[in-house]
């Protein structure tokens, strides 16, 4: 089996039997983005030179015994809004293209700690504002299952990434769907773990009550590898939540037998394609075979979580991405007058077309006047989103629901149409609302070759139920052609 | 709600709140996308929301404090690298008087 093929578990068990160096794994993974990147672009940034001292510093730590877990040795992609320390974290937009941070987010500590090796940066919708990746100021990143088509977003890079086999395993973050819809598009497994449970420290804000960052792997058991290492409280983010030991991995059980699934009938609307609808019959009866209860029921507000979603959401930003004005960090134009000439011609120069139209959007929401009438309101329906959750969770342990209403659609036909592209986030956006955890397991292709991959939610802190549908779920379904067996145009 | 109406003089504020100043075709792309947005939003209007709380966070989470100790080092110089305009160890802006 070559590297490439491995899950990250499998290649971390070969790295602590010795069977693969830890160089040797490095040197695959860097192989392939050479041999990949001029095509798919899944990355923004790597550096030789800090990777070759960082696997000296892992051989070593592997020898002392310092590092053991099951991820030591293994190489992993980071979505580029996501800090790290000397190494260049633009968030994909011309504000930050020369921005190296000083310190690491508590995660890349986390996985430092656990003997991983960060390859490179990855590409993403301008501050993780977008579904296609095509917002990115350094170019689209394209899907490896279908060069024409996006590999969706924001973290489409990191997806990419996974899918072209250029890494085993990648960190994302997720403020309306943006691991969940990506990984959907490229036949990948996605995690977003329950608000609190991974420390934001480090991670760029785009929305804060939304955003956490999350594991996109080969499977299942990768993403709870990763999940183990990344969870946990941390004293600089103040929203983490604390007191709770994890142990995904070790827990992972084959077994949906007596588990009750809920499937909300508003989610299979006719804006859902056809294919996907007949893949969820599919995976319901797979399930119900083995042991599990599905039932359909009726959701309220599904059709308000976008216009909730967008108002937070953009509001949030707006008061976030004030802090790019030109002075600390970043791009400052050079035809500022005076200092709030400077400000404003900073951030129209900075910001791309998206990106300003959340903020200005934001900032009107915000304003006097109109405040109550859609910010307060959006958190009110936000509340009621919430307790939609909280109801079905009390008849349900999990929730089946798409990942998005297509496949990846074309590059190109998506931007036209922003309001379009926002409808689009109606299966994702409610879970960031709802705080809750989800995850996007790869299921079948469709007709055109293309991935399609559902979301199975749970409450709040019940990481370990998803992961045990979605582990078993990947048994029933049996192994899919990864993407380069399925690419016409590659050997 | 009433209906709102994104005009020159709505987006000017929003323009100073927003710390952005657009021009021309921009502009006017600008106003019709956030018109449009903000169309599509108000269907929430019809959302029946009496007694509802308004929810700011997932969780009731109180003040975490700590106490006020400097656990980070001096990384002066690596910020001040970062910074489009430096002199004497400090940012330099433009002038702020005029």
């Amino acid at each position: 089996m070559e590297i490439r093929e491995m899950t990250a578990c499998t290649l971390g068990q070969k790295i602590r039997r010795h069977e693969i160096g830890v160089k040797e794994a490095v040197k695959a993974s860097l192989d392939e983005i050479k041999k990949q990147e001029p095509t798919v672009h899944a990355f923004l940034s790597y550096d030789e030179k800090m990777i070759t001292a960082r696997v000296k510093d892992v051989e070593a730590g592997m020898k002392s015994g310092k590092y053991k877990g099951p991820l030591a040795g293994v190489p992993v992609a980071v979505k580029d809004n996501i800090c790290t320390k000397g190494l260049k974290t633009t968030c994909a937009s011309k504000m930050l293209e020369n921005f190296a941070p000083v310190y690491n987010a508590h995660v890349i500590d986390q996985m430092e700690e656990a003997g991983m090796i960060v390859i490179g940066k990855t590409n993403m919708d301008e501050f993780a504002m977008g579904s296609t990746s095509e917002t990115s100021a350094f170019g689209i990143t394209r899907n490896p299952w279908n060069k024409d088509h996006v590999p969706g977003g924001s973290s489409g890079g990191s997806c990419a990434a996974v899918a072209s086999g250029e890494v085993s395993l990648a960190l994302g973050s997720d403020t309306g769907g943006s691991i969940r819809q990506p990984a959907a598009f490229c036949g990948v497994t996605g995690i977003k773990p329950t608000y609190g449970r991974v420390s934001r420290y480090g991670l760029i804000a785009y929305a804060s009550s939304l955003d956490q960052i999350g594991a996109i792997g080969r499977d299942t058991a990768d993403c709870a590898a990763l999940l183990d290492v990344i969870s946990g409280a941390d004293a600089k983010d103040s929203t983490s939540v604390p007191g709770m030991k994890t142990d995904f991995y070790e827990n992972l059980r084959e077994s949906v037998a007596g588990m009750r699934f809920g499937v909300p009938k508003e989610y299979l609307s006719e804006g859902l394609d056809r294919q996907i609808q007949k893949s969820l019959m599919d995976m319901i009866q797979l399930l119900t075979q083995a042991g599990a209860t599905v039932e359909f029921f009726s959701m309220d507000h599904v059709d308000d979580v976008i216009p909730a979603y967008y108002i937070v959401a953009c509001a949030e930003a707006s008061s976030n991405l004030e802090r790019f004005d030109g002075v600390k960090y970043g791009y400052r134009s050079a035809a500022g007058e005076d200092l709030h000439d400077m400000y404003k011609k900073t951030r129209n120069e900075g910001f791309g077309e998206e990106v300003q139209r959340r903020i200005l959007l934001g900032s009107f929401v915000l304003s006097s006047g109109y405040y109550d009438a859609y910010y307060l309101k959006a958190l009110k329906v936000r509340a009621l989103v919430k307790q939609q959750f909280d109801k079905a969770f009390k008849k349900y342990d999990v929730i089946i629901a798409p990942a998005a209403p297509t496949t990846a659609p074309k590059i190109g036909d998506s931007l036209g149409d922003p309001l379009k592209m926002y409808l689009s986030d109606i299966y994702t956006a409610g879970v960031n609302l709802a705080g809750i955890p989800g995850i996007t397991v790869p299921f079948a292709l469709s007709d055109e070759g293309m991935p399609i991959g559902f979301q199975l939610l749970g409450d709040c802190f019940n990481e370990n139920k998803i992961l045990q549908a979605a582990y078993t779920l990947e048994k029933l379904r049996g192994p899919l052609p990864a993407a380069w067996e399925r690419r016409s145009d590659r050997s | 709600m009433a209906k709102i109406c994104i005009d020159d003089a709505v987006m000017d504020n929003v323009e100073i709140l927003a710390k952005l100043k657009l021009n021309g075709e921009a502009r006017e792309k600008a106003k019709a996308e956030l018109q449009k947005m903000l169309d599509y939003m108000n269907k929430l209007e019809a959302v029946d929301t009496t007694g509802v709380e308004p929810m700011l966070g997932i969780y009731p989470l109180k003040n975490v404090f700590r106490e006020d100790v400097v656990v980070n080092g001096d990384d002066r110089e690596a910020m001040l690298a970062n910074a489009p305009k430096q002199k004497e160890g400090q940012y330099q802006v433009p002038k702020t008087v005029v």
